[in-house]
């Protein structure tokens, strides 16, 4: 029976910082997590909770999602490191940061049907806090081009008033804080090859098959 | 650079939760003690300077939540030399596999506070002796002797599994 005893309680009698004692006072993992959802519960309901994140798996691979109290702020791919991706929203928006998964609970619902292939937009809030300028203009009229369509980035950059700028309208895709949700994929070099995704052309491939739109 | 608060909670979550067991024993109000603290950290989190000892600070602020807690109870209910068995409202009930938690519940209160802010929550001696009193001195000796005490209830075999409740 000598497994139950916790190992190095022999060693532990002298001082020593709280890290060096954790073996011998064992805090199970469901306890954890469930004082973890508590106070994601809690911090929510007093307003003190900026940003709440959840990860979903779908056919692009790991998605984050983040969202304000505004609504959702943040999509990336797992290629961008999502503990990165964090620390960018700590010091663009708030280090108020829990992971919340119930708040996104309707964005993940959307992303499912998305993904299934029954959703051709979403109508979730979105908070554009993390662009601005140029670059939010053209994200904010990317979702009008259409499930299975696809435009030029030539083409956005008439479609916003600006037909010289079709670097920054290819800059504004390269930076969109909300790609799948804000359709940065409908938009192709005028010859009709891929050009970048933030997500990796794969990526990009497979939202476009989905769509129809390849 | 300020930390996603996520990480505050994932780094020093557990340890801040031995703090509050030790002094309040495991149940309900470590619980509430362990949310109210991290609820306090959260607020003050986007303003709190940046070359802060965190843990050493989670660990204060826990302090001050159990005192409260035990304000509260004490209002509330009869003296009683017994922590309650109020039972956790999360998780695995009490948690409590090793019964390391009823041994230390069953320590002298200095003993038990010695091992909770000093030993657990890794605060120094002269820290510890400014919440719970004392000098320096009697924390360490209320620590160690806290810890040959629990090194006894173990080695005399009275920890099986289910420990007395």
């Amino acid at each position: 029976m000598t497994d139950i005893t916790p190992s190095g309680i022999d060693q532990a009698i002298d001082d020593g910082t709280g890290a060096e004692q954790a073996a011998l006072f064992p805090i199970d993992t469901p306890t954890m997590a469930a004082l973890h959802d508590r106070l994601a519960a809690l911090a929510a309901d007093r307003g003190m909770l900026d940003i709440a994140y959840r990860t979903i798996d779908t056919p692009v691979g790991p998605l984050l999602l983040a969202a304000t109290e505004t609504g959702l702020v943040r999509v990336a791919y797992e290629r961008q490191d999502f503990d990165t991706v964090l620390e960018s929203l700590a010091q663009k928006i708030s280090p108020r940061i829990l992971a919340a998964p119930r708040r996104l609970d309707p964005v993940a619902v959307e992303f499912d049907a998305y993904f299934a292939g029954r959703r051709q937009a979403f109508d979730v809030p979105l908070d554009y806090a993390l662009s601005s300028g140029f670059r939010q203009l053209v994200q904010r009229y990317l979702p009008h081009i259409e499930y299975g369509h696809t435009q030029s980035y030539k083409e956005v950059a008439e479609s916003v008033g600006n037909p010289k700028a079709v670097r920054a309208v290819g800059t504004a895709c390269a930076t969109n804080p909300l790609p799948v949700v804000v359709p940065c994929h409908r938009v192709l070099r005028t010859d009709g090859s891929l050009g970048g995704y933030i997500g990796g052309l794969a990526a990009k491939t497979t939202l476009l098959n989905l769509e129809g739109a390849a | 650079m300020k930390l996603p608060f996520e990480q505050v909670v994932g780094r020093h979550g557990e340890t801040v939760l031995r703090v509050c067991r030790a002094v309040l024993g495991p149940g309900a109000d470590a619980d509430d003690a362990w949310s109210e603290t991290f609820l306090a950290a959260l607020k003050s989190w986007p303003e709190l300077p940046e070359d802060t000892n965190v843990e050493a600070w989670l660990v204060r602020v826990a302090g001050r939540k159990a005192i409260d807690i035990t304000r509260v109870r004490a209002r509330q209910a009869i003296p009683t030399e017994e922590l309650p068995e109020r039972p956790a409202t999360v998780g695995n009930p009490g948690g409590d596999e090793y019964g390391v938690w009823a041994a230390v519940s069953a320590l002298p209160p200095r003993q038990r506070l010695a091992i909770a802010y000093h030993y657990l929550g890794g605060l120094p001696h002269a820290e510890t002796a400014e919440i719970i009193g004392g000098s320096p001195a009697t924390v360490r000796r209320a620590a160690a002797d806290g810890i040959k005490s629990l090194r006894k209830t173990y080695h005399a075999g009275e920890h099986t599994k289910g420990a007395p409740r």
